[in-house]
């Protein structure tokens, strides 16, 4: 099914990404050759087969990940904010949410 | 060049220091710097300081890689030292924290000299998709060395470290490997953590190792391997002692070949070194039988449904908010999230987010991701049936030896289909390491790919060491340390 480029704006929104036009032109075809290519798919026969969701070979679904509940140190707020790129008191301040 | 056990045991026995040989990993990484590109920062302070306390410890026995100079992929966080992966968008990031897999390294006495040049995000088979220039190919500068872990295999490639860490998403260890002439290891999906490794395919991703000896890969791998309480995937699976079969004669193991992967779209050369190796393992007392992975052929389409589809959730934490770059004169925050992507990321990484938002999106689901996932299911049932009649299964790693630059970034496809001997792995979480097997008539480097069932390391480097111990790779690249 071919990716317009007006498919590839809607899809950028979804994505956070401000993409300039040259860059619709580029990707368009490009994506749209991409998706035609897996499409391939839909001639398997894939009745009742189980999704291999999670990628976790069986002992790694057997494996049991729960921890007790206590507190266990965390990182703290200076070495949260320490690479902020606009720190303030506690917080990550960041342009107004609501335009 | 030696083993890293061998320059373990003399740092122990005091013949040599720790400083001696991150010296020389230090100096040879800044002098091939130009050249290659394969190092993104240098530490040589932080560097010479743990060598420093690794040579002032008075008990170094209990130190399995005392002194052992590494490079780290720029993906794989390191306290104190950037990590970039390979991007604009990260900014001047320094972690906060060690992986858990640096952790180990560090703890077994290893001396970190600096983080490679990767792909962007770990996306891409050439080293042309990092914001800070492509890594060139020590055998040929004007070819790729691979992707996305680039830097890594060229350094080791190149003699600056005899081992590196890198990353291994739909074969981006063992692809650059075997176009560098290196070993490289992807362990089974859980062997090793992840924490501390940024994500791209979480169901996919997992460390792996480069290095130029099946010994030294092994010492690695014994070190970072087993359970980690801060990753949730990581299996409570014994680590075994992976050296001590490594010796063993590989009489009687079953090699499984399957006819299928070697037919068109494999470069003659490639499927020459190939058949030559297959033979290898006869002399060598294996037995060859034809195995079939009727999937295999779909594997590059599911790939690029679930990498991608993940990686659209996993990027999308990179926003301005809380680290990294964050794009000027926004005037609100939905604005401020779009310009920092769009300026911080660069087009593959963009094209592959965009990918699996699409996969994702309402209506899309059922057809793509969850119809992808189900055809993993058939391929890690393609793969269970073979390992009924084979010890591993043997594909070349790549369909051709190195390309020129520039040869594929038109042409997106055309790139991910370098991967497909490699991205099988991946989908079914089995182990596979490359082993080079020979030179194109251009002197470049090709690479057999062997894969075993889950948990079967030990005797995939057993059969690599006893490959590279038949048939060592009896040259070197022009750059050379």
């Amino acid at each position: 099914m071919p990716i317009t480029e007006a498919d590839i704006e809607k899809i950028a929104q979804l994505a956070h990404l401000e993409i300039t036009d040259d860059e619709r032109r580029l990707f368009a075809p490009q994506i749209s050759e991409i998706v035609t290519y897996v499409e391939q798919l839909n001639a398997i026969d894939t009745t009742a087969v189980e999704p291999a969701l999670g990628g976790l070979t069986p002992e790694g679904e057997q494996t049991v990940s729960w921890r007790r509940d206590e507190v266990q140190p965390s990182l703290g707020q200076k070495l949260a904010l320490e690479q902020a790129p606009d720190p303030a008191a506690g917080h990550f301040r960041v342009p107004k949410v609501l335009s | 060049m030696e083993s890293i056990t061998n320059l373990r045991d003399g740092i122990v026995r005091g013949e040599t220091t720790a400083r001696a040989a991150t010296e020389s990993a230090l100096n040879a990484a800044e002098k091939l710097n130009d050249s290659l590109n394969a190092f993104l920062e240098i530490d040589r302070a932080g560097a010479l300081n743990r060598a420093a306390q690794v040579d002032a410890q008075s008990e170094k026995a209990g130190l399995p890689l005392a002194g052992v100079p590494f490079a780290i992929k720029d993906n794989i966080c390191v306290r104190g030292m950037q990590t970039s992966c390979g991007s604009r968008i990260l900014g001047p990031y320094h972690p906060p924290y060690n992986a858990t897999a640096i952790d180990r390294l560090i703890a077994a006495g290893s001396v970190i000299i600096g983080k490679t040049n990767c792909d962007e995000f770990a996306m891409g088979s050439s080293n042309e998709n990092s914001a800070f220039g492509s890594v060139k190919n020590p055998w040929d500068i004007s070819r790729v060395p691979g992707g996305s872990s680039g830097g890594s295999a060229a350094a080791v490639a190149a003699g600056i470290v005899p081992v590196a860490l890198g990353s291994d998403t739909g074969g981006s260890v063992r692809q650059p490997a075997a176009l560098c002439g290196v070993i490289g290891l992807k362990p089974t999906y859980g062997r090793v953590s992840r924490y501390g490794l940024v994500a791209f395919g979480s169901s996919l991703d997992q460390i792996g190792v480069l290095a130029r000896e099946v010994s030294d890969a092994a010492a690695v791998l014994q070190v970072i391997a087993g359970r980690d309480s801060s990753d949730a995937t990581t299996a409570d699976v014994p680590v075994p002692d992976y050296s001590a079969e490594l010796n063993e004669d590989v009489k009687g193991l079953r090699i499984g070949v399957s006819r299928a992967l070697l037919g068109e779209g494999v470069h003659p050369e490639v499927r020459a070194a190939i058949e030559k190796s297959i033979e290898a393992y006869r002399d060598l007392g294996a037995e060859i039988v034809d195995v079939d992975l009727p999937h295999a052929k779909y594997a590059i389409a599911v790939y690029y449904i679930i990498a991608t589809a993940e990686a659209s959730s996993n990027l999308a934490r990179f926003d301005g908010v809380r680290y990294g770059f964050r794009a000027k004169d926004a005037p609100a925050l939905k604005e401020m999230y779009r310009k920092t992507r769009d300026e911080g990321f660069g087009p593959e990484v963009k094209r592959r987010i965009m990918l699996g938002t699409y996969v994702l999106s309402h209506g899309y689901y059922d057809a793509y991701y969850l119809k992808a996932q189900q055809v993993r299911t058939l391929l890690r049932q393609d793969f269970t049936r073979a390992f009924e009649k084979c010890d591993a299964v043997l594909t070349p790693t790549t369909p051709t030896p190195a390309f020129f630059f520039g040869e594929k970034v038109d042409d997106p496809l055309a790139m991910y289909l370098n991967d497909i001997y490699t991205v099988t792995a991946n989908l079914a979480g089995v182990p596979g390491i490359s082993v080079p097997c020979g030179l194109s008539a251009d002197g470049l480097p090709i690479g057999l790919q062997l894969l075993g069932p889950y948990w079967s390391e030990a005797r995939l480097l057993r059969l690599a060491h006893a490959y590279q111990t038949a048939r060592p790779l009896n040259a070197r690249p022009r750059v050379f340390a």
